[in-house]
């Protein structure tokens, strides 16, 4: 190749936009008339050794190449390529036609050591337990993970920090945004110069040139090393092919920096004594919405898929993308006929013209189509700036790449379990009635134990409750190989490593809860190796903890596991043994704990009350050996609600609590309610007594007129000056009731206002007595019995006797007859 | 012209020189009939300084990609329809709008529930007809057919108010663009140049919805309510200060603190937040829009003129404040007070306002 018609003599310098389509093409046609014999691309160089993989058939682009450091996985980096990224077109020109690849960057292994610095590397967070991927709105922009190494000089989103020299070129042209300078310049030269294919890489360079003599624009150490690597690496291939068989792609930015020559000995000295660190490099898919600005790891443009479209399309970008917008909203349901397509395609250019731009670009596609296609409405749009603008496209890597044995593992269970990796949204119900959905339910916990959060729990849409369902929302981000590779540190097969990580964290679990937490999911995950470690910190943990509350937090996660344990046909014993021993330590340090509390402290204590009796009635139902429970608990209820240094608070609670369970009997309730409400008592302790006693409901109010008209009576003998002080503890008990009940106890105060509460003697509705507000004033029993036949079938009490102890309803049904019959 | 009579001069004479100073400089293509080119018509409703020095004012603030896109619009000579919630200026665009392209805002038809067919397309002068039979020079045109005879700009207001069988008459004049005369046996057609721009209000949407076939003849943009606290306080500002001047009330000084009161006070009720982001209050059942706004300071600045000291205090805008927010005495009411009470009462240098409002309300 003698470069008869080449502008310059040296290599092939070819600066690109990182994934600019207008780039890719110009490139593709710019290496096709230069036919260099080796290619340098921006990139690591331990990329080298994987690089034949991209001409592989089961390559499919968006991929990224990911480097992370080999002990410590979580320290990672990428370089995504789509389609139409210039990288990937020249490294797939240069394999179809046997021309050497070499990646001329700063290597991985020094890159990732250097770690995080201003424009540096951006590096996964470690694990962190909520999985949080994405960086925080508004965390340093140093942190905002953009793709760097064939980034910088070319996406606002980190030139901002390096003094954004595009903005400055797109600035003196008129632009207020450098994306549409650029795609007005280059990426819509729409077969413009096709005479030369090296004119725009040429008044680049000059662009760039001028820019990076301005002092403020672009530097960092980090820059200079690279640059610095770069020329080294020229300079190699040159000798080794000549000036003339070279051709480099790198980010616009760099080719000032690569055309001057500095001295040698000044590189090496740059590179010298740069610390590094054991690296392993791979292919991994990407997708499109990764490479979207706003999500991280985002590569800095906002439309991947109007690049991908713009690239792909043969001829009349504009009309054949209208044409897959109107396909789109067709499939949503929204009428579009062809005449609207005509219509938007027009308006778009139209648009064009008025804003003075060669070709309609997004921007008035996006315009045009809320106009014409949309009725003005934002709604369709944003469904087509997910699916379309930025595409729901996975890449895929062929099988033969090397992975960590995890994801193989991983790999391979997926294709077991028939749970493809998906970019979109999806969501998954699971019947773990089967053994298919119990193996996949098994998966996904683990890779939860594991911080691969592929899955995410939520509540059934179908609004299923059943024991045995289970509902996922799955989504596939690229970073989840990232967690993969840190995860292989603790196995080699999925089930390996989540029971070591479970060991792990039970050993090092600081908060009782957190214990509890991961026994419930280990028993969820399956993971008979780690739960007897578990389940031991977790004892030794519960001996030693003598805070109540903390104690009373744990229970419910481990009542739950014992029951999730019965309907998985897991065994349950070791884990329904440690829940009857904390449940054990709550009785006993319950009443201790209770007493001498400050309000704010009571009602604190009082949420840990109706915990703590949830769970421990949930508990007592479910294993044979809790049934004694029930009576200990009540027990301390009882003790409590008599115990004068316990706040009123507490006391009401248990006061309510017993009464809700029948285990107070006859006039109890109302004995102990005068008691608290007696004139010797601080009308504000009594207040507060009230309140947890009505906690949750007043109907009781409205059918045990005995209780009402104590309160009543309290309120009345209340003198003036306390009242304001009762009166905000009095206004939140009441206001939590339902609008309803408050209504009826209204109307029974107004009713009565002038004489006393009507008093419910048992009298069965003695004719000629008047007939008070609501309710009768006692229980026709013959009414109430021809209810109970229904409420028995509602309830299914018959015929599901047996396993009403899980389901609740004797009690229900107990509670009910009780009530009834207590009141004939 | 009547220019100094008129209480509300039309929009072409009001900015009459503005729209010769555009059109002087205006040196791109023009679509047929039209006085301006698109790209003047965007700059005459953005507002912007012109070569020669003219100031253009702005006439809608708001973003620009809405304007290009309703100019754009008409200049592909689909018809425009302006759809945003009362008091986001959709007249007020399609006025100058019309004035911009055709240099004529007056061929408007309001849209009532009783509007007709006759309003929309041709009546017909009686005493012509019984003494003449049907012949051209019975019939009366409408704002339409004129529009569509000399290939100008058309308005029809609140179209979603006006009868769905009498709204479909425009189909084909929109369409097909032309207008059958069955009882002559003729049709006039438009003239290249003819348009049509519509408004309708968001909220009365399905009082008459649109059939799919007439929507399907618009391009629709939906023009959004001030972006920020500072945009709405200027558009408030900028208009009192025009409205003012034609009805030649004396300026206010320190109004502008004023204004700003009344614009937070109708963003925190309109939007249910305050602007903080940190308490939640009830929303009324009125729209308080910017226009509305706009009313409230006219009004408080003709009472601070004629009874005041000519300052706008937070007395005169009280009462105006009131009867915007409060539509439904009994629902309003009770929101208006707690706003007052906890949000007003709290807020420091809100003193006077709250104490005025009190006044109003008691």
């Amino acid at each position: 190749m003698t470069g008869g018609d080449r502008a310059t003599p040296g290599p092939l310098l070819l600066g690109v936009r990182h994934h600019g389509p207008g780039s890719a093409r110009a490139v593709r046609a710019a290496l096709a008339a230069y036919e260099p014999r080796v290619l340098l691309v921006e990139g690591p160089p331990e990329a080298e050794d994987i690089v034949e993989f991209a001409a592989e058939e089961g390559m499919r682009p968006p991929v990224a190449l990911l480097a992370h450091a080999r002990d410590e996985a979580g320290k990672a980096a990428f370089w995504p390529l789509a389609e139409f990224s210039p990288e990937w077109v020249a490294i797939r020109w240069a394999l179809g036609r046997g021309v050497p690849v070499r990646f001329i960057d700063l290597p991985a292994a020094h890159s990732l050591a250097m770690g995080q610095e201003p424009g540096g590397t951006e590096v996964v967070p470690p694990g962190d337990p909520a999985g949080a991927y994405e960086p925080a709105p508004g965390a340093p922009s140093e942190q905002a993970p953009s793709e760097q190494v064939p980034q910088d000089g070319t996406s606002p989103a980190d030139d901002r920090l390096r003094g954004d020299p595009l903005a400055v070129l797109a600035d003196a042209a008129g632009y207020d945004d450098p994306e549409r300078w650029w795609e007005d310049v280059v990426e819509h030269r729409a077969g413009a110069d096709r005479t030369n294919p090296y004119a725009p890489f040429h008044a680049l360079q000059e662009a760039m040139t001028a820019l990076r003599e301005t002092p403020e624009s672009g530097d960092g150490q980090r820059d200079r090393v690279r640059e610095a690597h770069m020329r080294l690496r020229l300079r190699e291939a040159v000798r080794e092919h000549g000036a003339d068989g070279v051709a480099v792609v790198c980010g616009a930015w760099h080719v000032p920096a690569l055309a001057t020559g500095n001295p040698v000995g000044a590189d090496r000295r740059l590179l010298k004594g740069l610390p590094r660190t054991k690296t392993e490099i791979t292919w991994v898919p990407w997708t499109h919405r990764r490479l979207a600005r706003h999500s991280g790891y985002g590569a800095g443009i906002t439309s991947p898929g109007w690049y991908g479209h713009l690239f792909a399309a043969p001829d009349r970008p504009l009309e054949r993308w209208m044409t897959r917008v109107a396909a789109l909203l067709r499939e949503e349901d929204w009428t579009v006929s062809p005449a609207h397509v005509i219509e938007a395609v027009r308006m778009a250019e139209t648009l064009a013209a008025m804003r003075g731009r060669p070709l309609a670009g997004l921007a008035e596609t996006v315009d045009a189509v809320r106009a014409v296609l949309c009725e003005g409405s934002d709604v369709p749009l944003s469904l087509i700036r997910e699916r379309l603008i930025v595409g729901d496209e996975l890449g895929e890597v062929p099988d033969t790449v090397p992975v960590v044995p995890l994801q193989r593992d991983l790999a391979r269970q997926q294709r077991s379990l028939r749970l493809k990796a998906e970019a979109r949204q999806r969501d998954l119900e699971l019947d773990l009635r089967r053994d298919m959905d119990v193996a996949r339910s098994r998966l996904l916990h683990r890779l939860r134990l594991l911080d691969v959060r592929w899955g995410e729990p939520v509540r059934s849409s179908t609004g299923n409750t059943g024991t045995f369902r289970e509902s996922w929302r799955l989504s596939w981000e690229p970073e989840l190989l990232v967690r993969i590779a840190e995860a292989g540190v603790w196995g080699t097969t999925v089930s390996a490593a989540a029971s070591a990580k479970a060991r792990a964290r039970a050993l090092d679990a600081g908060e009782l809860a957190e214990l509890t937490t991961l026994a419930e999911r280990c028993l969820l995950a399956e993971l008979p190796d780690a739960l007897p470690v578990v389940m031991r910190a977790l004892a030794d943990r519960a001996a030693v903890d003598s805070d109540v509350a903390q104690l009373i937090q744990a229970l419910p996660p481990l009542v739950r596991s014992v029951r999730y344990g019965d309907v998985r046909g897991t065994e349950a014993a070791a884990p329904a043994e440690v829940a009857l021993g904390l449940s054990e330590r709550i009785c006993v340090g319950l009443p201790a704990a209770c007493s001498g509390l400050d309000p704010d402290g009571a009602a604190f204590m009082r949420g840990r009350l109706d915990t703590a009796h949830e769970a421990i009635a949930l508990f007592a139902q479910s294993r044979a050996e809790a049934a004694g429970l029930r009576d200990r608990w009540r027990e301390v209820l009882r003790k409590l609600a008599l115990r004068d240094r316990v706040p009123g608070l507490i006391r009401g609670r248990c006061v309510r609590l017993l009464l809700d369970d029948g285990q107070l009997p006859g006039d109890d309730a109302a004995r102990l309610m005068s008691l608290a409400l007696s004139p010797g008592v601080a009308p504000a302790e009594a207040a507060a007594w009230i309140e947890g006693f009505l906690a949750g409901g007043g109907m009781l109010l409205v059918h045990d007129r005995r209780l009402l008209e104590l309160i009543d009576g309290w309120l009345t003998r209340v003198s003036a000056e306390t009242f304001t002080d009762v009166l905000p503890l009095l206004r939140r008990t009441f206001a939590d009731f339902e609008a309803g009940v408050r209504r009826t106890l209204g109307e029974v105060v107004r009713r009565t206002a002038h004489g006393r509460i009507a008093r419910t003697d048992g009298a069965g509705g003695a004719a000629g007595a008047p007939e008070p507000f609501g309710a009768g004033p006692a229980l026709d029993t013959t009414r109430a019995d021809a209810v109970l036949p229904v409420l028995r079938e509602l309830l299914g009490a018959e015929q599901l006797s047996g396993a009403a102890a899980t389901l609740q309803i004797e009690p229900a049904v107990a509670r009910t007859e009780r009530q009834l019959g207590r009141a004939s | 012209m009547t220019e100094t009579q008129a209480l509300r001069p039309h929009a072409e004479d009001a900015f009459s020189a503005e729209l010769q100073a555009l059109a002087a400089v205006d040196d791109r293509p023009r679509p047929e009939r039209w006085r301006l080119s698109p790209w003047a018509v965007a700059t005459y409703l953005l507002g912007d300084t012109l070569s020669d020095g003219t100031v253009i004012t702005p006439k809608y603030v708001g973003p620009r990609r809405i304007v290009e896109v309703a100019v754009s619009t008409l200049a592909t000579d689909r018809a425009l329809l302006l759809l945003g919630v009362p008091g986001t200026a959709k007249t007020w665009v399609s006025e100058h709008l019309a004035a911009a392209v055709s240099g004529d805002s007056t061929l408007l038809v309001q849209g009532t529930a009783g509007t007709s067919e006759e309003a929309i397309r041709y009546g017909w002068n009686y005493a012509q007809l019984l003494a003449h039979g049907p012949h051209r020079g019975a019939l009366v045109p409408s704002p339409v057919m004129r529009a569509m005879a000399e290939g100008l700009t058309a308005r029809v207001e609140e179209l979603t108010r006006i009868p769905a069988d009498v709204q479909d008459t425009l189909i084909t004049v929109l369409s097909e663009k032309t207008l059958p005369i069955p009882e002559l046996g003729e049709e006039a057609q438009a003239v290249r140049g003819f348009n049509l721009i519509a408004t309708a209000n968001d909220r009365d949407r399905g009082v008459n919805e649109l059939s799919s076939a007439l929507r399907r003849r618009f391009n629709t943009v939906v023009l959004p309510l001030p972006a920020s606290a500072e945009a709405e306080v200027d558009i408030v500002s900028r208009r009192v200060d025009q409205l003012g001047r034609s009805l030649d009330l004396p300026p206010a000084p320190d109004g502008l603190d004023e204004i700003r009161r009344v614009v937070t006070v109708f963003r925190e009720l309109r939007e249910g937040v305050t602007d903080d982001g940190r308490t939640k209050v009830k929303s009324p059942s009125g729209t308080l829009s910017t226009a509305e706004a706009i009313s409230v300071v006219t009004g408080g600045l003709s009472l601070a003129a004629h009874f005041g000291d000519g300052m706008l205090r937070a007395g005169d805008v009280a009462a105006g404040i009131l009867g915007a927010v409060v539509r439904d005495p009994a629902a309003d009411q009770v929101v208006w007070q707690e706003y007052l009470e906890t949000v007003v009462r709290e807020r420091d240098g809100w003193q006077d306002f709250y104490r005025a409002c009190r006044e109003v309300s008691a």
